[in-house]
């Protein structure tokens, strides 16, 4: 198995407060990773250093196995990762078409999924002339999504895809997800909710404190009693 | 803009409406000279020179959210370059040509190395409407203490505040001796280059161009996660406009063979701002219609004392501003083409359906 991002004693510091502590960190092709952790932990943060949001203070993240320390986040997106924000940053004047037609002029591949395949993957037909600004909530995140994935990503990076979602549409979303994998798509998610996470995950990695508390396959991780008692307490 | 496209072709009437409006103010302009003398043309020329400072901000401002008021500073550089250069030249249609493109040379130099500094800068937001004011009004004071006999470029003398003039219009080489544009054939050229302009920046923000850089206006951190590089898009938007109040400049020195550093004070600096404001700065048509006519209003008022053309001025912008934000053109439109696009009752069986419906109830 090829390792896709990596990251090697990955530091962060604000002011005085060490935020990031020394991660190392692997996620290896055709994966669905889960990086989960109580409120605080590290995850935002880590996730802006991939990202390159954020500049590490100390040690490195590669991707394909280049250093990425020099390069600007939308070369980054350039060479094959993509994102979806936590906060839906969907563009209100633009719309669903308009939206993913931004995506596919700058998609990495020289065929990439047609618009109508998009939309239709992303249940997004019916609103295709809508503006962003008028969609419902579920459907931003799924827009969200679509654009992520218009570009022809290798990594795709989601930051709480299921923030604010109903039930149904947290479970279509895990289904949305799986296919994704199945197409062959490396994925990483930042997630809060544990029923999500159980549905798509096959290993998780829990952040605690800034550090990697824990990582390994989902049922081992979830029958860890310190996990539990950080992070999972009840919920287990 | 696309939307406002689409909506328009849901219905034949609304998209013929839609096209009438786009179609009709071309047409006459095409047609006015046919019905005005030569000296009225020469002054509706001078209306539309204004136009492409105009059009450069509603791109900047209306589609990549850069509220720049240094127009008039690439006006003025424009318009002096024209001056300096053709002064120097001496009258032929060559140095007249020469004058303009070196003229445009400058400004997209002195934009790129302005815009460099201040999107590679990370100057966001009002500060990028400071710092080009202040562009503006550095050169306008500058170009205020030329009034001596040392401040001269060649032949061309800078003249402080009375200004720089007697350069040569723009010729065209002829059988029998060079044609110089003056009046209609200067207002049709002036009209060309307008279109040209129109259809060119149309073109690029229509296309994934603009919808880039309407992303980076809306949310630039979620438009760079798409792989679009802000600064570069910021930066060319910003050099294509300045360029086009370059163009304005160097074509005012043209029509008037004067300019003066009261062009670049800020008086004049906010005129862009306010005419593409009042005609709504998301649409390109409107801020030609809309400075054309405003800039005439103001010709026609200025007859009758200056100083109420300017409050005038003032006051449409605040209620432009109060109660059709979006600007006076975009406004309009929409309202006819709500008129287009209104269910049409059947009057036919008007009373009839009237007496089925109170049955029914």
């Amino acid at each position: 198995m090829t390792t896709l991002l990596e990251t090697r004693a990955l530091t962060k510091r604000f002011g005085g407060a060490q935020v990031i502590n020394g991660i190392d960190f692997q996620v290896t092709a055709g994966e669905i990773r889960c990086v989960i952790g109580p409120n605080g932990a590290g995850k935002s943060t880590f996730f802006k250093l991939i990202t390159g949001e954020h500049r590490p203070s100390e040690g490195s993240v590669h991707f394909l196995g280049r250093d990425m320390s020099h390069v600007l986040p939308h070369e980054r997106i350039r060479m094959g990762m993509s994102i979806k924000f936590q906060i839906p940053g969907v563009f209100p004047e633009l719309t669903v078409r308009q939206h993913l037609q931004l995506g596919l002029h700058r998609a990495r591949d020289d065929r990439p999924e047609s618009l109508d395949a998009l939309l239709q993957r992303f249940m997004l037909e019916q609103e295709e002339s809508v503006l962003a600004s008028n969609l419902s909530h579920g459907k931003k995140q799924w827009l969200e999504i679509a654009m992520a994935v218009s570009l022809g990503p290798k990594l795709l990076f989601l930051d709480e895809p299921v923030a604010g979602m109903s039930v149904e549409e947290t479970h279509a979303t895990g289904e949305l997800i799986m296919r994704l994998r199945e197409a062959g798509l490396t994925i990483m998610v930042v997630e809060h909710d544990m029923t999500f996470v159980k549905q798509i995950a096959s290993r998780v990695s829990v952040l605690h404190g800034g550090r990697l508390f824990a990582d390994g396959p989902l049922d081992e991780i979830l029958a860890r009693d310190d996990v539990a008692e950080i992070y999972l307490g009840r919920k287990k | 803009m696309n939307q406002l496209k689409s909506a328009s072709q849901r219905t034949p009437r609304a998209g013929a409406v839609s096209l009438a409006i786009k179609l009709v103010p071309w047409l006459v302009a095409f047609c006015l000279p046919l019905v005005v003398d030569g000296n009225t043309s020469g002054n509706f020329a001078y209306c539309l020179v204004w136009a492409f400072c105009a059009v450069g901000l509603a791109a900047m401002w209306g589609y990549g959210g850069i509220l720049s008021f240094g127009q008039t500073a690439f006006f003025g550089m424009s318009g002096y370059t024209y001056g300096i250069v053709t002064l120097n030249l001496g009258e032929s249609w060559i140095s007249s040509w020469a004058g303009l493109v070196v003229g445009l040379l400058v400004s997209v130099v002195a934009a790129a190395l302005i815009g460099y500094m201040i999107f590679y800068g990370r100057i966001k937001g009002v500060f990028i409407g400071i710092v080009t004011l202040s562009v503006t009004l550095v050169l306008e004071t500058f170009m205020a203490q030329t009034a001596g006999p040392q401040w001269a470029i060649g032949a061309a003398r800078l003249n402080g505040y009375n200004g720089m003039g007697d350069m040569p219009q723009l010729t065209i080489p002829w059988p029998g001796g060079p044609l110089t544009l003056e009046n209609a054939s200067f207002y049709y050229l002036v009209l060309a280059l307008l279109f040209v302009v129109y259809w060119v920046t149309r073109k690029m923000l229509d296309g994934t161009f603009g919808l880039a850089l309407v992303a980076i206006r809306e949310n630039p951190q979620r438009a760079e996660m798409l792989g679009i590089d802000i600064r570069r898009h910021q930066l060319l938007i910003f050099v294509f406009g300045c360029t086009l109040g370059g163009l304005s400049g160097a074509l005012y020195t043209i029509w008037g063979s004067y300019i003066t550093p009261s062009t670049m004070g800020l008086t004049s600096a906010a005129m862009p701002v306010i005419w593409v404001a009042t005609a709504g700065r998301k649409s390109i048509g409107g801020a030609i219609l809309g400075t054309a006519l405003l800039v005439w209003l103001s010709q026609y008022l200025a007859i009758y004392g200056s100083q109420y053309a300017l409050i005038l001025m003032g006051a449409i912008l605040l209620i432009v501003v109060l109660f059709a934000p979006e600007g006076l053109l975009p406004f309009v439109l929409k309202l006819m083409r709500s008129l287009a696009t209104r269910p049409q009752t059947p009057r036919r069986h008007g009373p009839r359906d009237a007496f089925e419906a109170q049955k029914g109830e």
